[in-house]
């Protein structure tokens, strides 16, 4: 078998010299990367140099102009809107405002898509309520999103988005606005689904301590919280960076390699 | 090529295509609204919500422009009947000019002016929120879940606000033929009944069933591709019952001429 198509087929998202302009604006640049199923690749950039892009081509919400998305084995780029809902419901996204509908309370906003689902009443409340459990935010079964604080609708939105048990989640900014102590409260959620449910992700954000927390931390089961790598331990947390410029991906590798990478404006990037 | 006419020229060519896109954009939301009634997942309980909150909620305002339409009609119709001596008329000019025309196009510029923009403000709300896109990313086409319902309730309600529109209007012409004008009730509502056949009626209700496509469609569109926040969704919302009354009138015209060709004068 061709390799690429292989390597379509066994990664959980591949891009392959994809484009994209906004009239003169160039917002991707012939870009290529995979994604290995039970990964994560955090997204790194300067505001407009494509992340959000990255993810919302990724499930399908937006077109390319030129190039090949495929995610978990299907072509993303030559598939029609009507076919593509099928595929999204594999997919799970936080979006960075949350986007939870105003007019559903906590409980809808999560149920949403297992009612679309028609999935059996009594299924859905125990799957809606072990999903905020998770965020641990049972308590908010019937309160509307007006209702929360901004932490707190990051985390149902999360909890929107693994409710029905995803194969990739796509994670746009969820720590972006929040206070140190509620965004990593966010990112212990994300260590811990990546640790328990081994699920893929790609993680934009802005927050370089984020990033280099989700790579350098693993979720203890019997401690219930994340927990630092032991120094010299083997462990791999399947965490990968890859740092956006001009549409361009300028730097691709884990978290000793960005640390010690050459390259000036990514000196500059990771400076405080 | 350079200088004022290579910007006016290409000004005026960015203009027309983003025109000639609107109108593809709008041609498929509104092929598609209709034709996902044919096709499952049907959202019946969204349908019901959405008749509820058009028909029942628009009934208030449907009388009134009901009621107050047929008296002044009646009004201004015996004051020019009566220089011919032809006041018993009334009753058949305020039945023909209700059913024919004004129940249905009045009804459909309020609901227009109600409904259009409150599916432009709710649509243009949850797009500029990102809810839209989040309902797409969870697997659901928002056009079947937000505007075929809208369409559905909008076309069936219209249809019946009409009839209670026309009902209204006649008893409003009524009560001033009664109160203002002394002409006899029984003779007025026999000649409003009288004057009126199937192809009047046809024609009367016919147009709320397309007035309906329009305002749903109109108003969904606009809210679906509003841009730039609140301010993007306020122009949206104007946009939306501006568009939609003149489409309703212009429409009015074409359907009116049609129908006189394909039923005969009428």
């Amino acid at each position: 078998m061709d390799t690429a198509i292989q390597n379509r087929e066994e990664k959980a998202v591949v891009f392959e010299d994809v484009s994209l302009r906004f009239d003169e604006q160039v917002v991707l640049d012939g870009l290529s990367f995979e994604l290995d199923h039970g990964a994560t690749k955090v997204l790194l950039g300067v505001a407009g140099s494509g992340k959000t892009t990255i993810l919302k081509l990724t499930l399908g919400l937006m077109r390319p102009d030129s190039g090949r998305i495929t995610v978990l084995g299907q072509e993303v780029t030559a598939m029609r809107e009507t076919d593509l809902f099928e595929l999204r419901r594999r997919i799970g996204m936080v979006f960075q405002e949350s986007a939870l509908f105003d007019s559903q309370t906590v409980e809808g906003n999560v149920a949403f898509r297992l009612l679309e689902e028609k999935v059996p009443e009594a299924e859905i409340q125990r799957r809606v309520s072990e999903a905020l459990q998770f965020v641990e935010m049972g308590h908010t079964l019937k309160l509307f999103p007006a209702e929360l604080s901004g932490g707190m609708r990051r985390r149902v939105a999360i909890a929107r988005a693994i409710v029905s048990n995803p194969e990739v989640l796509l994670y746009d900014s969820p720590t972006a606005g929040l206070d140190p102590v509620t965004a990593t409260t966010i990112v212990e959620l994300l260590v811990k689904q990546r640790d328990v449910y081994k699920t893929s992700a790609l993680l934009v954000t802005h927050r370089l301590q984020d990033a280099f927390t989700m790579a350098t931390h693993v979720f203890s089961h019997e401690q219930n919280r994340m927990i630092p790598v032991p120094p010299g331990a083997s462990w791999d947390s399947k965490t990968s960076f890859m740092v956006l410029k001009d549409g361009r991906k300028l730097f691709e590798g884990g978290a000793p390699e960005i640390a010690n990478s050459d390259s000036e404006y990514i000196r500059e990037y990771l400076s405080p | 090529m350079s200088g004022v006419p290579y910007r006016m020229a290409f000004s005026l060519t960015e203009s027309v295509k983003g025109n000639v896109l609107a109108v593809q954009e709008y041609s498929i939301l509104s092929w598609r609204g209709l034709a996902n009634l044919f096709s499952q997942p049907r959202y019946l309980g969204d349908i019901l919500q959405q008749m509820d909150t058009i028909g029942v909620g628009s009934l208030p305002i449907v009388i009134l422009t009901g009621f107050f339409t047929g008296a002044v009609l009646a009004l201004q119709s015996a004051n020019s009947l009566a220089r011919f001596g032809a006041l018993s008329f009334t009753g058949q000019l305020v039945s023909m000019s209700m059913v024919r025309e004004l129940g249905p196009v009045l009804t459909s510029l309020m609901v227009a002016g109600r409904n259009s923009s409150g599916m432009a403000s709710e649509l243009g709300s949850m797009q500029v929120t990102e809810q839209i896109d989040a309902m797409r990313a969870l697997g659901t086409d928002p056009i079947r879940k937000l505007v075929t319902p809208r369409l559905t309730a909008t076309m069936f309600m219209l249809f019946f606000l009409t009839i209670l529109s026309d009902l209204v209007g006649l008893a409003g012409g009524s009560a001033i033929a009664l109160l203002l004008l002394r002409l006899d009730l029984n003779e007025y509502w026999t000649s409003a009944w009288q004057t009126l056949r199937y192809a009047d009626i046809f024609m009367g209700l016919i147009k709320p069933v397309l007035f309906g496509y329009i305002i749903a469609t109109v108003g969904c569109y606009y809210g679906l591709s509003a841009k730039g926040g609140t301010q993007g969704v306020g122009r949206a919302t104007t946009q939306a019952v501006v568009v939609a009354s003149v489409f309703i009138l212009a429409v009015d015209l074409f359907v009116t001429r049609l129908l006189m060709v394909l039923l005969g004068p009428l």
